[in-house]
């Protein structure tokens, strides 16, 4: 691990959105993280946080109002395919064959496709067989699973994932995990999840960033304490489960004891 | 018993499948066929038979066919001379309607410097430009060729445009994040994507080329089947005029097929037809 990529690193991120009648929304606010290489964490938090924001400014599709996001050391300064992103609809090109999506980056950049690396990817994502088929050809999961290996076929070091399995049901979601779980060991790199799912962020990540309700700022950092592989059924995930939820307060209020009730 | 039966059954049955495919398709158009003759009949009645239509304007079904024959070597001359300057002025129109199109839809100074002028001339219909071709250049057929090129190139210009200027920006982001250049986003994402509102734009441009065509050869033009109309109308020769129109019914729609089929080929990846 001594030559481990895909360290980022944001400092002091800050960024504001003009609302189209002249005036600005912050919607990020001083955010500092560091991400371990190799490390996998999920960022939860409201809807219209931000999150898909700071997403994109680690992909490099926005540019920071104010900070500097930092890849080994290397600030970034637009997309590049060492950082891979896949959103929640997967939007595959919907002229291209399962196979001419898997092989758009390498070919987009004039590289030469490894030997063998197309069978590897489709075999990983449990796609050989329809290799030739088209987008619309393609159940949800599958387009999902096309989307993580056309994103993987450029050996990024991160994986930047918006809510990739929002839009499937529960049990093809739950295969999914594993996948990504499987995927993450198997290709050692840096993953960094956007999920509405808390157990799925306590089910996959090392770590757990909490937000605030926009604009966002971190609210809390936690520590997935439990060894992979991890189960489903583990006690300790109710624990951690019920902390999340009160950072997010989403917890009943009796729990709390928020409300008097006044008789 | 048995046996043999299906034994002789077998080869028979695997010969007749072209046949098997063939006869439903017959029987679907069976009642249009049955319509045509019919109609054919009664056309016949009225002119051949009871002389009920006046006659140098509506000939019998048989003078037209007999025309049809008669004078195939002009008719012929006449449709190479309409197909050559279609397809020159089309392909023109096209070509410059395309670049038009994609100038417009992915650079912003493409779209600042020409959509003035593709709102202001665009909507003219193109024969109303014949007296100012016809002055502008030296010989009738280079005027055509412009007025044709005018005409497919306004609406391929409009549908490439708004097809490129419309592509999903998530393809534009994804193909970003994979390491695709500007020039792989132009040739790679947005034209592919901008296809199928490109192939929208090259039949309306073949629809308005077609009276193009027919509206020059009849004013300006000494060919073609435009003008072999025209020319037979002047002699009062009806019955040249409809086996023109014929050839010309014929011709125009086996062209807008062969597009139809070249866009069923290219945007197979449309069709959402077999789920897995
Ligand atoms: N291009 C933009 N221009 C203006 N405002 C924007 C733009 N993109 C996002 N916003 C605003 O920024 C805020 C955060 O959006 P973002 O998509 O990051 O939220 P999110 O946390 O991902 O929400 P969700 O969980 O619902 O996906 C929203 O209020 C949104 O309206
Ligand atoms: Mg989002």
């Amino acid at each position: 691990m001594a030559d481990a990529k895909g360290c980022l690193s944001l400092q002091r991120i800050t960024k504001v959105f003009p609302n189209g009648s002249g005036q600005t929304i912050p919607v990020l606010q001083d955010i500092n993280l560091e991400i371990r290489a190799g490390g996998f964490i999920s960022f939860l938090g409201p809807s219209g946080c931000g999150k898909s924001t700071l997403l994109r400014l680690m992909a490099g599709l926005e540019t920071a109002t104010g900070g500097v996001i930092y890849v080994d050391g290397e600030a970034v300064q637009g997309p590049h395919y060492s950082r891979g992103l896949v959103f929640q609809d997967p939007n595959l090109f919907p002229w291209l064959t399962v196979e001419g999506n898997l092989v758009f980056g390498p070919r987009a950049r004039g590289n030469e496709l490894e030997k063998g690396i197309l069978e590897y990817f489709l075999e990983l994502t449990g796609l050989t067989e329809f290799r030739r088929a088209f987008p619309h050809q393609l159940s949800g999961g599958m387009a999902q699973r096309a989307a993580l290996a056309r994103a993987l076929i450029n050996r990024p070091v991160v994986l930047l994932l918006d809510e990739p399995l929002g839009a499937l049901d529960a049990f093809t979601r739950m295969q999914m995990q594993d996948e990504l779980y499987r995927i993450w060991r198997a290709q050692q790199i840096t993953v960094v999840l956007v999920t509405h799912d808390i157990d799925e962020a306590i089910y996959l990540s090392e770590r757990v960033v909490v937000f605030t309700p926009r604009p966002a700022r971190i609210k809390s950092i936690l520590d997935i304490p439990l060894s992979y592989p991890r189960s489903r059924e583990n006690p300790d995930f109710f624990l951690l489960r019920n902390e999340i939820l009160k950072l997010l307060n989403l917890s009943r209020p009796e729990e709390e004891g928020e409300f008097v009730y006044a008789i | 018993m048995e046996a043999t039966s299906l034994k002789t059954k077998t080869p028979a049955s695997r010969k007749s499948r072209g046949w098997d495919k063939f006869f439903p398709r017959c029987r679907r158009l069976l009642p249009l066929i049955l319509a045509l003759v019919v109609l054919i009949g009664v056309w016949n009645l009225l002119t051949t038979g009871l002389r009920l239509l006046p006659l140098p304007y509506f000939p019998g079904p048989r003078e037209i066919l007999y025309e049809l024959w008669r004078d195939r070597g002009l008719l012929g001359l006449s449709t190479v001379y309409s197909l050559r300057l279609l397809a020159i002025g089309y392909l023109v129109g096209t070509l410059g309607g395309l670049a038009a199109g994609i100038l417009m839809g992915w650079f912003k100074w493409g779209e600042y410097w020409l959509q003035p002028l593709l709102r202001f001339i665009g909507p003219v219909p193109a024969p109303a430009w014949i007296p100012l071709a016809m002055t502008l250049f030296p010989n009738s057929f280079l005027a055509s060729i412009f007025l044709l090129g005018l005409s497919s190139w306004f609406p391929v210009t409009i549908l490439t445009w708004s097809g490129i200027a419309g592509v999903n920006k998530s393809y534009l982001e994804v193909a970003r994040t994979l390491g695709a250049g500007d020039r792989v986003l132009l040739l790679r994402v947005a034209i592919p994507a901008a296809l199928p509102s490109i192939f929208v734009g090259l039949f309306m441009g073949l629809g308005l080329s077609f009276a193009t065509l027919v509206v020059a050869e009849m004013l300006g033009v000494k060919a073609g089947l435009g003008w072999y109309i025209q020319w037979a109308q002047g002699w009062a020769e009806y019955d040249k005029v409809y086996g023109a129109l014929i050839i010309m019914a014929l011709l125009f729609s086996t062209l807008l097929s062969v597009i139809f089929r070249c866009r069923d080929r290219i945007l197979a990846w449309q069709r959402g037809l077999i789920k897995w």
